[in-house]
């Protein structure tokens, strides 16, 4: 079996288990925007329209403890700005017409992009796109389960679905350190983020640390080293 | 009211994030300097989300049962365990340290 084909089914394998994650998340977001007083159908919209849990906690956090509308947009903004890059990464993905490309866009969350991730900058689109959809739809159904009354399900933290996230993060990150500079660039951008968490919102040190890629632009093409 | 306004600036931003790269660019190729860069975003914003997602708050460093649970992802990354296999092993290891303390 190739190592194409392996990775392929690894990554629909995860997506499953991410997705039953996602979907618990979804629900706490559900039943934490309901008991906030955000209602019934704006936490729906924004989990159809948003589909990024981090902005969307943050929000009902913020909205939740009376802080104001321009509190709540400027965190989720700033939490959301890494999507700029990271659609940067995946562009040559989409095509079709502009609608088509805006639509398919939006299944670009966190967990799809990495997983669809193949080291070197390649990203494999069918993955992407598969792992995206399954996502909304569990992010969307688990908000509103939520909203109709999730507090049967408990809290996802009992359940340790927080530490789940970045052990995803990690493993997927383990297969991207192919070479030296994606070892060096990925120990900065984590130690720029480090740095910056305990003095700074949540999203900052994010999109702080993706400062460290800048360190790919020294070398010129051509004088790539070969190494095996 | 404040909810909607919420509602409707943040999605309408996000919704604009993730289809940047795609409208902007399409199927453009990027010049190779700019390439050798988002070569490295993968990396980058992985290893950045492994320390917040682990470690992350508002303004604050939290260390909690997170910690254990990456400890935990870490030895099955290390022991070759399939992808859901790590994923279980932390939320357990996570949601029992959780328990304990």
């Amino acid at each position: 079996m190739s190592e194409e084909v392996r990775s392929y089914r690894d990554g629909m394998r995860a997506v499953l288990a991410i997705a039953a994650t996602v979907w618990f998340f979804g629900a706490s977001f559900g039943l934490l925007a309901r008991s906030s007083g955000l209602g019934v159908v704006a936490p729906l919209v924004m989990s159809a329209t948003t589909f990024a849990g981090s902005a969307q906690f943050a929000v009902v956090s913020i909205l939740g403890t009376s802080g104001g509308a321009a509190a709540a947009i400027a965190a989720a903004v700033l939490l959301n700005a890494r999507y700029v890059p990271i659609s940067i990464s995946v562009a040559s993905l989409f095509h079709g017409r502009r609608l088509r490309r805006l639509a398919g866009a939006q299944l670009i969350v966190d967990e799809s992009w990495a997983i669809s991730s193949r080291g070197g900058g390649r990203f494999d689109r069918r993955l992407l796109i598969g792992a995206g959809l399954v996502l909304y739809a569990a992010w969307v159904t688990g908000t509103a389960v939520g909203v109709a009354g999730g507090e049967a399900l408990g809290d996802p933290r009992d359940l340790g679905l927080d530490g789940a996230f970045p052990a995803l993060f990690l493993a997927l990150l383990v297969s991207q350190l192919v070479d030296r500079k994606a070892q060096v660039a990925a120990l900065l951008g984590a130690a720029i983020a480090f740095a910056l968490t305990p003095f700074t919102p949540a999203g900052t040190p994010i999109v702080a640390a993706s400062a460290a890629c800048l360190l790919g632009l020294r070398r010129r093409p051509g004088l790539r080293r070969q190494r095996t | 009211m404040t909810v909607w306004l919420v509602v409707a600036v943040v999605g309408t931003a996000t919704i604009a994030f993730k289809a940047a790269g795609p409208l902007l660019l399409g199927r453009r190729r990027l010049p190779d300097q700019v390439a050798g860069l988002v070569a490295l975003l993968a990396p980058v914003l992985l290893a950045a989300l492994v320390v917040t997602q682990t470690v992350g708050g508002d303004n604050r460093l939290v260390l909690d049962a997170r910690l254990v649970g990456v400890g935990a992802g870490a030895a099955a990354i290390a022991a070759r365990a399939p992808l859901p296999a790590v994923v279980v092993a932390a939320a357990a290891a996570t949601a029992v340290t959780r328990l304990l303390t």
